[in-house]
């Protein structure tokens, strides 16, 4: 039971990680071209839809999620130079900007089921049938994704536990750390689209 | 190549003797050793092979006749369902790369283990959670699926069977498949042995190598349309359901666009094989190496670009049908280039009549059956006859039972002696090749004459003047499972009481022959020597 493949192995985990981050932009980029084709066949409703959602929620939520991805970014340069404490401060930051972001979108779900406005619903489903398309994709796509925050928050927990369990070092920890905050790039960058497409198309 | 291996006097066992000493099935499904985790796959895969083909027995039995037979229609369409889900999703999809691929690619570069072993043994237990799921939309209560494997809208969205749990478990069972193809192309880049450049590696892992990269890029698609599938059922998302604005065509584009190069998963590994065995029995070299490593890429890159011919009756543009029709003919030429380089291996080859190599011959025969009528699929105007007929069934059971299936076989039997330790007698397994080879065409061939008289395929019920043909399949498929059966049994009995089996008993080419019958834990003893001459 030794691991002597490639967990010592900077490179080939590095690599690795690289594929699995390909397959998720392909998960969500399956999800981009089901909104591509309908808003390509009902661009007023997309527009007249779009215009019910909170633009504050959207613009505090990504301002949310890039400085968590600035605070990431911080903490693998921090654990690179062996500022091992600072930089799961830094990690701790990122987390509690992800849960805080999952608080936001929460929230603005509930006020989204106020008002009826999800698929099933008696009021969206007076609607026009693009509207109902619009809102579909709005809680399939931000759902998949604020599932990706979470998983995203919880490996950033284990790595914090990890580390500060077994004593790290730059050099055995360091592409552990780096990858998970790939992953969390990954869910910035997925939301950076996701925003204007959702609320910017008014 | 391997005179340096001399047999030890106790019997060798190999990685079969766990390194911790601990012996059991513990020993097994907690082992990151490559080796131990292919071999789980060659279990796993192999037993829902056979619950495949019973329940493909029962419906050609049920077929024999007209009009009910054994079954009821309902339970007809569930077997159907089950039969395409079993056989694709746990048996054909993951049989050659994670069993066969596991235990050989890293043997065949010379390293010790894969990239990520304990990825490697996650891969499968979510293999064996997808299993499980599978089994539960089965048996658990309610209807079992019976949409058939695909899994089209609306009626996956409406009908009341448990089309949830089974989607679930394809969504599952792909994620496993990701995880494989993700490890082995990492495996390819960064643990190949020291002097092994891109154009030294052995063309089985060349085959593993173009697949896992069809597996990490398209697999995704599928997962996310399958859980689309899945909202629609619970939350009613109304994306797929026209009656709220959604296109159930939108559905099929995305399940081709996985479920096509899916295809190539299925057979380019079994290619893969198919080039190891045919230059082990001539005495030969492969012909052409580079042109099969390139013809394996051309299909995996290819495959891509063809999935719209699944959906000529769908309703597509004339303009996309004629350019899908045109790609699929292309595609059609990296497999004609391997064709014709096996056959001239072959020539002038001093040829050694194994069973493994009368499974790969099978394999080129059928496998070009397969092929050609594929491109009659291709056709627009013979499409519009042939689509959802028995032709089809036909041609893709040539594809890949004649084609995988074989090569399946061939390369179990070729490598059954590394794996095992134990040389499997050579007159059974071919008795057991002619009854399947015998019975498979009598089973498939007939189908492609039904399928043109207009025999649509998963129908229940037909007309009296097919019946001749129809009990010719049912037929055909006991002399095939006769054969399969004699073929487990000689396995079977190789397994306890084979002769023990030399480092290199085909005088093969390939690291995995330069080390022991069965490879120790660590893989290599000594240093494997690359030779000069390419593989």
């Amino acid at each position: 039971m030794t691991e002597e493949g490639g967990h010592g192995n900077a490179r080939a985990s590095r690599m690795g990680m690289w594929l699995f981050l390909f397959t998720e932009m392909l998960l969500f980029g399956g999800l981009f071209l089901v909104y591509a084709v309908y808003r390509r066949g009902h661009p007023e409703a997309f527009h007249a839809a779009s215009g019910e959602l909170s633009l504050a929620f959207g613009a505090g939520n990504t301002i949310l999620l890039l400085t968590s991805s600035l605070s990431m970014a911080l903490a693998v340069a921090a654990f690179e130079r062996g500022l091992i404490s600072r930089a799961l401060a830094l990690i701790g930051g990122t987390i509690g900007m992800g849960l805080l972001f999952l608080v936001n979108k929460g929230l603005e779900w509930s006020v989204k089921f106020g008002h009826g406005l999800y698929p099933g619903a008696a009021v969206l489903e007076a609607r026009d049938p693009g509207e109902r398309l619009f809102f579909s994709l709005y809680f399939a796509m931000t759902g998949l994704h604020g599932l990706h925050v979470l998983v995203g928050a919880g490996v950033l927990g284990a790595v914090v536990v990890l580390v500060r369990r077994s004593g790290a070092t730059a050099e055995r920890h360091g592409p552990l750390v780096e990858n998970a905050g790939l992953y969390w790039h990954l869910v910035d960058i997925v939301w950076i689209f996701l925003f204007p497409l959702f609320y910017l198309i008014t | 190549m391997a005179d340096a291996v001399v047999t030890p006097a106790a019997p060798w066992r190999g990685y079969l003797d766990a390194p911790d000493g601990r012996r059991g099935i513990r020993s097994w499904i907690f082992s990151t050793d490559h080796k131990r985790i292919g071999v789980l796959y060659l279990w796993s895969v192999l037993a829902f092979f056979a619950v495949g083909v019973a329940l493909g027995l029962l419906m050609r039995l049920e077929s024999i006749a007209p009009g009910p037979t054994i079954m009821s229609a309902r339970a007809y369409n569930a077997f159907f369902t089950l039969h395409g889900v079993i056989m694709i999703f746990l048996f054909i999809i993951p049989a050659v790369p994670a069993s066969m691929g596991n235990f050989f690619l890293p043997l065949q570069i010379g390293a010790r283990d894969v990239a990520f072993p304990r990825l490697n043994l996650l891969s499968w237990w979510v293999y064996v959670t997808g299993a499980v799921l599978a089994l539960l939309a089965m048996f658990a209560g309610g209807h079992p699926p019976d949409t058939g494997w695909t899994f089209y809208v609306p009626y996956s969205v409406r009908t009341d069977t448990n089309v949830s749990l089974a989607v679930l478990a394809a969504f599952v069972l792909g994620f496993s498949s990701i995880l494989t193809g993700l490890n082995f192309i990492t495996t390819v880049h960064t643990m190949r042995m020291k002097g092994m450049g891109w154009f030294r590696i052995p063309l089985f892992t060349w085959g593993i190598y173009a697949t896992a990269w069809v597996q990490v890029l398209a697999t995704p698609i599928i997962a996310v349309t399958l859980l689309l599938v899945v909202l629609e059922r619970v939350a009613h998302l109304g994306l797929f359901d026209p009656v709220r604005g959604g296109d159930p065509l939108l559905f099929q584009h995305l399940f081709w666009i996985y479920s096509h190069p899916a295809v190539y998963i299925m057979i380019i590994p079994a290619m893969g094989i198919i080039s190891e065995v045919i230059p082990a029995f001539s005495g030969k070299r492969i012909y052409g190496y580079r042109a099969i490593v390139y013809s394996s890429l051309g299909i995996a890159f290819a495959g891509y670009l063809v999935w719209g011919h699944h959906m000529f009756t769908s309703g597509m543009s004339d303009t996309a049908r004629w350019i899908f029709s045109f790609l699929t003919f292309i595609v059609a030429v990296p497999s004609g280039v391997k064709v014709f380089n096996w056959v001239a291996t072959l020539y002038k080859g001093s040829i050694d009549l194994s069973a493994s190599l009368l499974y790969a011959l099978s394999f080129i025969f059928l496998f070009s059956i397969g092929g050609l009528t594929g491109l009659v699929n291709g056709a627009l105007a013979v499409n519009v006859h042939v689509h959802d007929t028995y032709w089809v069934v036909a041609h893709f059971h040539y594809v890949m039972f004649g084609g995988t299936g074989f090569a399946v076989f061939a390369g179990l039997l070729y490598w059954f002696p590394k794996m095992t330790g134990r040389m499997v007698p050579k007159a059974p397994a071919i008795v057991a090749w002619f009854l399947m080879f015998a019975g498979f065409n009598i089973l498939y061939l007939p189908m492609f004459v039904l399928g043109w008289m207009g025999m649509p395929r998963r129908y229940y019920d037909y007309l009296p003047e097919l019946q001749p043909l129809h009990v010719m399949a049912t037929v055909g498929s006991w002399i095939l499972a006769a054969g399969l059966v004699v073929l487990a049994a000689t396995l079977l009995r190789a397994l306890r009481h084979g002769d023990p089996a030399p480092a290199n008993p085909w005088g093969a080419r390939g690291l995995e022959w330069q080390t022991p019958s069965p490879p120790p834990t660590e893989n290599f003893e000594i240093e494997p020597v690359l030779g000069d001459e390419r593989p």
